[in-house]
C-alpha cells in the first residue's frame, strides 16, 4: 500500500468539514476581536501587531494552519502506529507538568515555553488519549463485549482526566467523560448510561427537593414498582433484592453521600456553582473547606453568582437580531468576565441576538453530524472510534460551553471549540480534526 | 469489519440533537421571552450624564449684570492613578498635612471607588488654582475641572438675589416632576428660588457607555438619543445696583430694613436689610464655614427684614387713616380738630407731642404736625360710622381697607417667604375684652397712630406710599420687570405685575391736601433734615413703641410731589426718632436716585450714619462673648506652643475647632470664658471682628 494519495492533499479530504472549520475559526477571531475593541485604539494595522489577543489568536490559527496541512502530507499509518507512544509522551507530560507547571488562575496545569506562550498537558492529551483509546477498541484482541476490555478502555480515558483533577483543572478532567458516549458506541452496556443518567437526575434531585419528601417520593416509587410488579417478584425472588437494593442506595446517595460530596469534598465556590445552575442558594458556612479558610487569618471571600448573571445579561440582551457587530454594549463595557475565553459566546449572542446564535449552533450541529457521518463510513475500526472521539469531544465541548453561559450547567472552565481565544485549544482541535480528515482520506485502505 | 451496534449511531445523533434543541429552547427563553435582561443591560452600561447649562444673569435697570457666571475650579482625584504623585507638594499647596491627604483619599475612594473621579478639594482659590495648574504635571491621576459659581460684581442685595445650593431631599420631594437629582445645584432663596424654573435653563441629556468600572468608553449610539442643554435666560430687574449698594451702606451697623419703589411701575429699585452679608461668602470654597456663621449669628443677617420684619407701622400710618376717612367722606380735607396736647375723648389721655392751638385746624397741618388727637378722632369717625351697625362692623369696614391698602395680606413680592405682617381680626379683640362686641373704638384707639396689634413690613409701607404717590393706585411690587425670551406662561406669571390695583375712590384734589401735609413734614415739620433741595419730598416719619427696647426710627416718604419717581420706607430698629436716622438715609437715598448723585455737601452725611453703630446692646454681648472665647482660646493655645507640657496630644488637638461654627459646642474652655465678666458695651477694636461688617 504506497502513498498515492500523497500526489494530491485535497485528494478524498472532506471539504465540508475544513470550510465549517475554516469558518468557526474566523468567526472565533472576530468575536475575540468584538471583545477587545476600542474605538480610540484601534487601527487596520493592529490585527498584526501581535500584541492584541485577536492578532495572537490570528497568529495561532495561521499555525494551526500550517500544522493542518503538515497533517494532511502524512501518513495516515503514523497515527495507527504511533498512538501508545503518543500516549505514553502525554501522560509524561502530564506528570512533567507538576513540576514544571505554572500557576493560572489558580490551576497548575499549564508549562511556560517562553515568549508569553504557555502549553497545557491536559488539552493535548485529549489527542493521544482519542488516538490510543481507538487504538486499543480497534485491536483485533480487544473483545468489548467483556467487562475486562471494558474496565481498561475506560482507565485509558480516565488517567489523564485524574491527573488534570490533581491539577485541579477539574473542568478539562470533566471533559474525559466524554469518552463514555465513543464506549458506547463500540458496545459498552446501554444500561450504563442509563445507570448514569439516572444518578445525575437523582443528584439534581436532592439539590432541588427537599430531602425529606424525595426520601418519601423514592420509597412511593420503590413499593410502587414492588407492586406493579408482585407476579414477577413472587417468581423471581433475586428482583426483590435489587429493587430494595436499589432503593436503599438511593435513598442513602440522596440523604448521605451527596450532602458529604457538597460540603467536604467541593470547594466552596464549586458547590456554590452547582447550585447556582439549579437556581438554589448554597450556604458556604456549611462547606468544611470554607469553615478551614474562616478558621485561619483570611476571611473566605463570598463568591456570587456574578459570572452568571453578567452572561445572561449580555446573552438576553442580544434580542431577535442582535445589537449589531461591535455594538454591544455589555461587551465594549467589559461586564462579562472572561469574556475572550470561557464566556466567548456571549460576545456572539449580544452582537448577533437569537438568530446569529441559532445559525451558530446549526453550524456546529453540521460539524458534529458531518464527523459521525464520517465514522460511519470508515472501513477501519480505528477510523471510527477515533472519529466519535472528535464527535464526542466536540459536543461535550460545545454543550458544556454553550450552557454554562446560558446559565444551565454550573460553571467550569471549559473553552468553546475552535472559538475561544487560547493557543492550547486551537491546535488541539485543529490537531484532532485534521488527523480524522488525514484518516478519513485514506479510508479506502483498511487500517486494521 | 463488521459494522454492530450500528443502531446506536442513531441514539447517539439523536442525543445530540436532542441537547442542541435544549440549548435553543434556552436561548429563546433568554432572548426573546425575557425582556429582564435589556434593561438590566442598560442599567449596566448606559451612563446618563446630565449637562448643565449656564445659569441666567440678573440685570439692574441699567442693564448692569448684579451677578455673573464665573468659572472655579476643583481639583479632582481618581484615586487608583495617583501613584508616583508628589503628596508633599500638593499638600503644600492646598496647606493640608498628609493624615488630611490620605482622610480625603479614603473619603474619596468610599464615596465613589478607585476608578471614579471625587472632588479632592473642591472650589479651590484663584491663587491656590495657579500654583496647582503650574505643578499639574507632578500630580498623576488629579486634575482639574471647571465648575461654574456665581459671583456678585457689586458685593451687595444678598438677600434679594438669595443663593444657589446642592438640593437636598426635601427639595427633591418637592419639585419631583422637574427632574432635579442629588448632587444638583437649585436657587434656595431670593429670586434665585423665585425664577429658578428661568434662570436654570434647560438641562441636556448626554447618554454613554461605561465599562464595569464605571469608565466612560464613549458615547452611545453617537449622541442619538442625546439632548443639548439650553442655557437658563436673563432677568432683566428694576433694581438700581448703586442705590441699593448706597442703602446697604447706610444701613451699616444698625438693625432695620429700606426699600425703594419705583410707584410708576411698581419696580422696587433697592430692597435693603441689615445686617447682611456679602452675597460672594456664599459660593466660593469657604461656602459650608461661612453659611454656617451667618445661620448662628444671632443677629440674623439672613433673614430678610424688608419682606419679612414686622414693624409697628407708628405715625407713618397717619395719611393711611386720613385716606380711610375721606374715602368714606367722614371727612374733608378742611376737617380740624381741637387739640390740647392730648387726646382725652376716651378717658385714658392719648399725648400728642404738639400743645399749640390750631395744629390740626385742618388735615394739611394734622398730617405736617403729626398730631396723635387728630388722628385718634379720624380713626374713631371710621370705626363708629353711623353707616355701620357697630363698632365691629365699622372695624371690619377698615379692616377691609387695609387690606386693600397691602396691610396685613402678602403683596406678592416676586422673593419667596413674605410676611403678611398683622392687621387684626376682630376675634383677637373679642379674646382681648373677654367676648364679641364688648369693645369699642375706644378700646383700639391707638391703632389709629399705628400702635396697638397692627404691624407691617418695610415693603407694605413703601408700597403704601406708592398709591399715595398715585393717587390711590399701585403696581404689586416686584423686582423683574422682564424675562429674556418672554413665554407665554412668562406672561402669565409676569401679568400680576403689570395690573393696576386701585383702592380708593378719592378725589385727586382731596389728595393733593394729603400730599401737601406730608411735603410739609419736610418743609417745616418733623422731618427737616430730609429735604433736598429742589425737590418736593412728601414724607412722614414714625416713631414706633415696641415692646423690644428703644423705639423703632421709621421714615416713609415720595419725591418729587408733583411727578413722583421713588417712594420709600426705612426703618432703623431701636434707633429713636424716625426724623434722627430713617429719615437722613430715605433722603440721601432719593437724593441719589432722583439726582443720580449725591451733592458733595451732604457726602460726609453718609459717612457719619454709615459709621453709626445703633446695634442693640444684646448683640453686641453676643459679639463679644464669641470674640473672647476665640481670643482665650487662642491664647491657651499660644502659650501650649511656647512651654512643653506633659499634655496628651489628642486632648490639645481637640481645641482646634471653629468656635464660631459651633458655639455651642461643650468644651472645658466654655467655663473658663463665661467667668470672665463681659461689660455690655463692647470695646471699640472688636468692631473689626463682627462678621455683619461687610468689607
Amino acid at each position: 500500500m504506497s502513498n498515492s494519495s500523497n500526489n494530491s492533499i485535497s485528494k478524498g479530504v472532506d471539504w465540508l468539514v475544513i470550510w465549517l472549520y475554516a469558518i468557526l475559526v474566523c468567526i472565533g477571531i472576530l468575536c475575540i476581536f468584538m471583545v477587545e475593541y476600542d474605538p480610540d485604539k484601534f487601527t487596520a494595522g493592529s490585527f498584526f501587531t501581535f500584541n492584541t489577543n485577536y492578532s495572537k489568536q490570528l497568529l495561532f490559527a495561521a499555525v494551526s494552519a500550517l500544522i493542518a496541512i503538515f497533517i494532511l502530507l502524512s501518513d495516515s499509518k503514523l497515527y495507527t502506529a504511533f498512538a501508545n507512544l503518543f500516549y505514553v509522551f502525554g501522560i509524561l507530560l502530564m506528570f512533567a507538568t507538576f513540576a514544571l507547571g505554572k500557576d493560572i488562575n489558580g490551576s497548575k496545569s499549564w508549562i511556560p515555553l517562553g515568549g508569553g506562550f504557555n502549553l497545557q498537558p491536559a488539552e493535548l492529551c485529549k489527542i493521544f488519549t482519542a488516538l490510543a483509546l481507538s487504538k486499543y477498541l480497534s485491536r483485533l484482541d480487544t473483545d468489548f463485549t467483556k467487562l475486562k476490555s471494558q474496565v481498561i478502555a475506560a482507565a485509558i480515558a480516565m488517567s489523564p482526566a485524574v491527573l488534570s483533577v490533581l491539577q485541579h483543572e477539574t473542568g478539562l478532567a470533566l471533559a474525559y467523560l466524554s469518552f463514555f458516549i465513543v464506549m458506547y458506541r463500540e458496545g459498552l452496556p446501554g444500561v450504563i448510561l442509563v445507570i448514569g443518567f439516572s444518578f445525575g437526575a437523582l443528584v439534581i434531585a436532592t439539590l432541588i427537593i427537599a430531602p425529606n419528601t424525595l426520601a418519601i417520593a423514592l420509597t412511593v416509587i420503590a413499593a410502587a414498582t414492588i407492586y406493579f410488579l408482585r407476579r414477577q417478584v413472587k417468581r423471581n425472588r433475586q428482583l426483590l433484592i435489587v429493587i430494595l437494593g436499589a432503593w436503599v442506595l438511593c435513598v442513602g446517595i440522596q440523604r448521605f453521600a451527596v450532602p458529604y460530596i457538597f460540603n467536604n469534598v467541593f470547594e466552596c465556590y464549586q458547590s456554590q456553582r452547582i447550585y447556582n445552575a439549579v437556581g438554589i442558594e448554597y450556604d458556604c458556612s456549611q462547606n468544611s473547606s470554607s469553615k478551614n479558610l474562616e478558621a485561619g487569618a483570611k476571611a473566605a471571600k463570598v463568591p456570587d453568582d456574578y459570572n452568571v448573571r453578567q452572561s445572561k445579561i449580555a446573552i438576553g440582551s442580544g434580542g431577535i437580531l442582535g445589537k449589531g457587530f461591535l455594538k454591544g454594549t455589555q461587551t465594549r463595557g467589559k461586564y462579562v468576565p472572561e469574556q475572550r475565553t470561557d464566556f466567548i459566546f456571549t460576545s456572539l449572542g449580544e452582537a448577533f441576538g437569537f438568530v446569529g446564535c441559532f445559525i451558530f449552533l446549526v453550524l456546529y450541529l453540521l460539524l458534529l453530524l458531518r464527523i459521525i457521518l464520517i465514522a460511519e463510513r470508515q472501513r477501519s475500526a480505528f477510523s471510527r472510534v477515533y472519529a466519535y472521539c472528535i464527535a464526542s469531544i466536540l459536543f461535550f465541548h460545545i454543550v458544556v460551553n454553550v450552557c454554562m453561559t446560558i446559565g444551565l450547567f454550573p460553571i467550569i472552565g471549559i473553552p468553546l471549540p475552535l472559538i475561544s481565544y487560547g493557543g492550547s485549544s486551537l491546535l488541539t482541535f485543529t490537531v484532532l480534526i485534521f488527523i480524522l480528515l488525514r484518516l478519513d482520506a485514506d479510508r479506502q485502505m483498511v487500517l486494521r | 469489519m463488521p459494522v454492530y451496534n450500528q443502531n446506536r449511531s442513531r441514539i447517539i445523533q439523536l442525543i445530540f440533537i436532542a441537547v442542541f434543541i435544549v440549548i435553543t429552547a434556552q436561548l429563546l427563553n433568554l432572548q426573546l421571552f425575557s425582556s429582564e435582561y435589556k434593561i438590566q443591560a442598560e442599567n449596566n452600561a448606559i451612563y446618563r450624564k446630565v449637562v448643565y447649562p449656564d445659569r441666567g444673569i440678573i440685570y439692574d435697570r441699567k442693564h448692569r449684570a448684579i451677578l455673573e457666571n464665573t468659572v472655579m475650579y476643583d481639583l479632582m482625584v481618581t484615586p487608583n492613578e495617583t501613584k508616583g504623585t508628589d503628596t508633599i507638594t500638593i499638600c503644600t499647596i492646598l496647606d493640608i498635612d498628609i493624615a488630611e491627604y490620605r482622610k480625603r483619599m479614603v473619603t474619596a475612594i468610599i464615596k465613589n471607588t478607585s476608578y471614579k473621579p471625587s472632588a479632592f478639594a473642591p472650589l479651590v482659590s484663584r491663587e491656590i488654582f495657579a500654583r496647582l495648574n503650574e505643578n499639574m504635571y507632578k500630580f498623576p491621576g488629579f486634575f482639574l475641572t471647571e465648575r461654574p459659581v456665581r459671583t456678585y460684581p457689586y458685593s451687595a442685595a444678598a438677600n434679594v438675589l438669595g443663593y444657589v445650593g446642592e438640593v437636598d431631599t426635601t427639595y427633591l420631594r418637592k419639585h419631583k416632576i422637574d427632574g432635579y437629582q442629588m448632587g444638583d445645584y437649585a436657587g434656595i432663596t431670593g429670586l434665585e428660588a423665585s425664577y429658578e424654573k428661568i434662570l436654570m435653563g434647560q438641562r441636556g441629556v448626554k447618554r454613554s457607555i461605561r465599562d464595569n468600572k464605571n469608565r466612560i468608553q464613549g458615547s452611545y449610539e453617537n449622541g442619538a438619543f442625546d439632548t443639548a442643554a439650553l442655557a437658563g435666560r436673563n432677568l432683566y430687574s428694576s433694581m438700581d445696583i448703586e442705590l441699593q449698594q448706597l442703602a446697604e451702606k447706610l444701613l451699616g451697623s444698625k438693625i432695620g430694613s429700606a426699600v425703594a419703589i419705583n410707584p410708576k411701575t411698581g419696580g422696587i429699585l433697592a430692597m435693603a436689610t441689615s445686617p447682611t452679608y456679602d452675597p460672594n461668602m456664599l459660593t466660593g470654597s469657604e461656602r459650608r464655614k461661612n453659611y454656617g456663621r451667618l445661620v448662628l449669628d444671632t443677629a440674623r443677617p439672613l433673614f430678610n427684614r424688608a419682606i419679612k420684619g414686622q414693624y409697628p407701622p407708628g405715625s407713618t400710618f397717619k395719611p393711611l387713616g386720613a385716606l380711610v376717612a375721606l374715602d368714606e367722606g367722614l371727612i374733608t380735607p378742611a376737617y380740624g380738630y381741637p387739640c390740647g396736647g392730648a387726646y382725652l375723648s376716651c378717658g385714658r389721655p392719648v399725648k400728642c407731642t404738639h400743645a399749640g392751638h390750631g395744629h390740626a385746624a385742618t388735615l394739611r397741618l394734622a398730617l405736617a404736625n403729626s398730631c396723635n388727637s387728630y388722628f385718634s378722632q379720624v380713626f374713631r369717625m371710621a370705626i363708629d360710622n353711623p353707616a355701620y351697625p357697630n363698632a365691629q362692623a365699622g372695624y371690619l369696614k377698615w379692616k377691609e381697607y387695609m387690606n386693600a391698602f397691602g396691610l396685613g395680606v402678602r403683596l406678592d413680592v416676586d422673593l419667596p417667604s413674605e410676611d403678611k405682617a398683622s392687621i387684626p381680626d376682630t376675634a383677637k379683640y373679642n379674646r382681648d375684652f373677654g367676648g364679641y362686641a364688648r369693645w369699642n373704638s375706644c378700646n383700639i384707639l391707638t391703632l389709629g397712630i399705628g400702635q396697638d396689634r397692627m404691624t407691617a413690613t418695610p415693603l407694605q409701607l413703601a408700597n403704601a406710599m406708592c398709591f399715595i404717590a398715585n393717587k390711590g393706585t399701585y403696581y404689586t411690587p416686584h423686582f423683574v420687570d422682564s424675562i429674556e425670551n418672554e413665554t407665554i406662561e412668562d406672561t402669565v406669571f409676569m401679568n400680576k405685575y403689570r395690573r393696576n390695583h386701585k383702592v380708593t375712590n378719592i378725589s385727586d384734589e382731596d389728595f393733593e391736601a394729603v400730599h401737601m401735609g406730608m411735603q410739609d413734614v419736610t418743609e417745616i415739620g418733623t422731618a427737616i433734615n430730609a429735604k433736598i433741595n429742589g425737590i418736593n419730598i412728601c414724607a412722614k416719619t414714625g416713631t414706633a413703641q415696641n415692646p423690644h427696647g428703644k423705639n423703632h426710627s421709621i421714615f416713609v416718604a415720595f419725591a418729587p410731589r408733583e411727578n413722583p419717581q421713588i417712594a420709600i420706607a426705612v426703618v432703623v430698629e431701636n434707633a429713636g426718632y424716625g426724623s434722627t436716622w430713617a429719615a437722613p438715609i430715605a433722603s440721601l437715598m432719593m437724593e441719589k436716585y432722583l439726582n443720580d448723585t449725591i451733592s458733595a455737601k451732604r457726602l460726609p452725611e453718609v459717612e457719619r450714619i454709615s459709621k453709626a453703630d445703633l446695634i442693640p446692646a444684646a448683640i453686641k454681648h453676643w459679639y463679644y462673648a464669641k470674640d473672647s472665647l476665640r481670643l482665650a482660646k487662642l491664647a491657651k493655645q499660644l502659650d501650649a506652643d511656647k512651654a512643653p507640657t506633659f499634655e496628651n496630644t489628642t486632648d490639645t488637638k481637640k481645641i482646634t475647632f471653629d468656635p464660631e461654627a459651633e458655639p455651642n459646642r461643650n468644651d472645658d474652655n466654655k467655663g473658663d470664658s463665661n467667668k470672665i465678666k463681659a461689660p455690655l458695651i463692647k470695646p471699640d477694636e472688636k468692631q473689626l471682628k463682627n462678621p455683619i461688617k461687610k468689607q
